[in-house]
């Protein structure tokens, strides 16, 4: 649903327009501030929302489906993200559900593993294999013979 | 106007040995495999947008759902294969589905490894499984953390590039050597030198005209972003594709466009027709007299479940309902139910919040998309590749796998066609597998690529036209959008949606083509394409729109001719050939394919056979 942003909040940090997936959160030239310039490419999917560090943006409905009088907010965190959620009768519901399970930056890149011995190359295996795979070994079938 | 200097935009060259174009979760996996196998190698990202939040994972997902358990014996890839095999129909790439297969556990694996919550049974330490092939996730942040994995593998991202093309090597036409495009902040031409090219780029939302309006276009099932890049940048260099009438229809929450994965294999949920009555077994044997055998296979393919609710809508008896209110018994499931949403299509919960809809009192409204045409879900468009190895037929195999017919050139995810049901984990998977096979090719193929710069400054000239053009001929109207000589970006992008909706199987026809339509869209299409000549572009934002409208274009234009040359209806709930309304087997269980020549400009459409793996 597309996002729209809240003048008193927004601080034109740039954050919005470096996330959005759909190049559509840009600083307005006269106020400094984000905006959404094409609503109809908009996916509703919260990437500024998420990223916005003043809570600036927020999202209304699609004009086509969605009477007004309603709201959808997360807040995320790095462990975890809360959900509030107004319905149209005024009804609030909240959620938390947790995002990570280790510390941002920990994954250990693949050039930290030793090399792999030249003659893998040319097998079937992929990095971390087969002991990623938690089987013996990496499935494979005789090859049919064709048939006519 | 423009501020672009787009006479002499600066000009950045970037020579690597791997160029992975599309940092979604195929490019992701190239970059992590590539950088593992190729210690020395310099390896490069280019993505339109930023990882973390780029592709159809932008917005989390709330499911993997390729995971085989093989350490549960859950189930064996040749299991994958079978079902795989019933719900395309009968027609996949039976060994491009095995390796996927036989690999995803372990890169499941690695995930979790990395950080990602996956429900866990505590009593039996196994994955909590929504259906028989996928398993549940707390998946909001699932790409921001194989980013993370991806900027630590690459050498460089380059963010916010729009590839345009791909460019060929000067000595061997067959061969690719790199790709061009430009940034969209600053207008500077990137031109990539490339000994190899993985494109994981995406399939493509908005061919067919949305349901909603509006505003609410962005409200499409695949991404607005999704423009086809995958197969536009292909076809353009020759590559053989196949499957490109094989388009997606879902059934999905009206206007909001949830998912039901989650709703029907884990919550149980069932839908009925407007009277509560269920509707799928009643409809069976008009669905044997038009399939014959596949109306039994079990579980039934998805378009065949798109075809029954298809038809009990059109003998009105629709509303199409899912019993939501008949399942959320506990605050758990309440949790699970809008979790579901909340982690992949936010949007569905805006819908409930603002159509008042209470899921657990509350029924919802279920409908059949748009069609999209895409590879890593129950559909398989894209490129025709060489297959592993130890397993692929001969007829499918001519060397690295995952390789196109183009020396050097890989696809994955989306670009890689009949490798169905990949979805996130198989589409990393199948980008793993073409990296390990690019970094073999790299061993083999040292050389540097042969870039001609007549090419380079013909495609530069090219590509910053729209902005030119609006420079030269804008200021001849007053204001406004309505020009004589300039079509702007959305409004080309509306006519491409009125042809394909109206000529090429769209909801307004029920998904229904025949000989005579396909024909007149495809005049209808060539004519866009010479407007696509006078696109004007007033700034950089536009200049995007620009290219990924004739990306679009190109698309539909395969959707189209192999459309008209399957004479069958295949796949009846994604599409109908209404001059030929049954699935026939001795005619066209086989692969349509086609090649462009850029040359000649000339289509050469054909079949390839299927072969079953066992």
């Amino acid at each position: 649903m597309p996002t729209y942003v809240r003048t008193d909040k927004c601080k034109g940090c740039m954050e919005c327009v470096k996330i959005c997936p759909s190049d559509i959160m840009h600083i307005d030239a006269t106020q400094g501030r984000a905006y959404n310039i094409e609503p109809a490419m908009c996916w509703e999917c919260y990437a500024c929302v998420k990223s916005c560090p003043e809570a600036a943006i927020e999202v209304r409905g699609y004009a086509d489906f969605a009477p007004l009088g309603h709201s959808v907010q997360p807040t995320r965190t790095t462990d975890k993200i809360e959900w509030k959620i107004r319905m149209r009768n005024g009804d609030l519901k909240e959620f938390t559900f947790p995002i990570r399970t280790t510390p941002w930056g920990s994954i250990r890149a693949p050039q930290e593993s030793p090399e792999p011995p030249a003659d893998m190359a040319a097998s079937e295996l992929l990095s971390f294999e087969p002991d990623y795979l938690a089987v013996e070994s990496l499935p494979t079938l005789p090859r049919k013979t064709e048939t006519a | 106007m423009t501020d672009i200097n787009y006479q002499t935009p600066e000009t950045h060259t970037v020579d690597c040995d791997i160029l992975i174009v599309g940092g979604g979760f195929a490019g992701c996996g190239a970059a992590f495999e590539a950088r593992y196998w190729g210690r020395d190698l310099k390896i490069v990202v280019a993505e339109k947008a930023a990882i973390e939040r780029s592709g159809a994972v932008a917005q989390g997902l709330s499911a993997i759902n390729c995971y085989m358990g093989m350490r549960w014996n859950e189930n064996q890839p040749e299991d994958f294969v079978r079902y795989v095999r019933n719900d395309l129909m009968g027609l996949s790439r039976e060994d491009l589905v095995y390796d996927v297969a036989r690999h995803v556990d372990s890169t499941v694996h690695l995930f979790e490894e990395w950080g990602l919550p996956i429900f866990t049974d505590p009593q039996t330490g196994k994955y909590v499984r929504e259906g028989r092939w996928q398993i549940m996730i707390h998946g909001e942040s699932y790409k921001p953390i194989i980013a993370e994995a991806t900027r630590k593998s690459a050498s460089e991202v380059h963010e916010r590039i729009m590839v345009t093309h791909l460019l060929k090597d000067s000595k061997d036409p067959n061969r690719v050597a790199g790709a061009v495009g430009f940034n969209v902040r600053d207008g500077s031409f990137y031109v990539f030198r490339a000994k190899a090219v993985i494109v994981s780029a995406a399939g493509a939302s908005h061919i067919y005209r949305p349901r909603s309006a509006g505003e609410g276009s962005g409200r499409t099932w695949y991404p607005p972003w999704a423009s086809g890049s995958a197969y536009a940048l292909l076809i353009q260099m020759g590559a053989e594709m196949t499957q490109m009438e094989n388009r997606l229809v879902v059934t999905r929450f009206k206007d909001g466009y949830g998912p039901v994965g989650a709703w029907f294999l884990m919550l149980k949920a069932i839908a009925t027709n407007a009277s509560g009555d269920s509707y799928e077994s009643s409809r069976l044997p008009e669905l044997r007299e038009r399939v014959g055998k596949y109306a039994d296979a079990k579980p039934m393919p998805t378009c065949l479940r798109n075809h029954l609710m298809l038809q009990e809508i059109l003998a009105g008896r629709g509303p199409i309902l899912l019993h939501t209110e008949r399942v959320l018994d506990t605050p758990e499931k309440e949790a699970v139910g809008w979790e579901d949403f909340l982690n992949m299509t936010i949007g569905q919960a805006v819908t409930w919040a603002s159509q008042g809809i209470e899921p657990k009192t509350t029924p919802s409204e279920l409908i059949l998309s748009e069609p999209y045409v895409m590879g890593s879900h129950a559909v398989c468009a894209g490129a025709w590749t060489s297959g592993p190895g130890d397993v692929a037929p001969e007829e499918y195999r001519w060397g690295y796998n995952r390789m196109t017919t183009v020396q050097g050139l890989f696809g994955a995810g989306d670009t890689v066609g009949g490798s169905a049901h990949k979805f996130s984990s198989g589409s990393y998977s199948e980008g793993r597998l073409a990296a390990k096979a690019a970094v073999a090719f790299l061993r083999d193929h040292p050389e540097p690529p042969h870039v001609a710069d007549v090419d380079v400054e013909a495609l530069r000239t090219k590509i910053y036209a729209p902005v030119r053009r609006f420079a030269e001929l804008g200021p001849t109207i007053t204001a406004g959008t309505v020009h004589p000589d300039l079509l702007y970006p959305d409004q080309g992008l509306n006519r491409l949606e009125k042809i394909m909706d109206e000529y090429g199987g769209g909801v307004s026809a029920n998904y229904s083509t025949s000989r005579n339509l396909l024909e007149r869209g495809m005049g209808h299409l060539a004519a866009l394409r010479t407007d696509l000549e006078h696109l004007g572009a007033r700034d950089l934002h536009q200049l995007q729109r620009s290219w990924e409208l004739d990306h679009r274009v190109w698309t539909a234009d395969a959707v189209l001719r192999h459309t008209l040359f399957r004479e069958e209806t295949r796949w009846p709930g994604y599409y109908y050939r209404a001059d030929f309304p049954h699935v026939d087997d001795d005619r066209w269980k086989c692969f349509v394919n086609s090649v462009y020549n850029p040359t000649t400009g000339e289509w050469r459409l054909f079949t390839r056979p299927y072969r079953p793996l066992f």
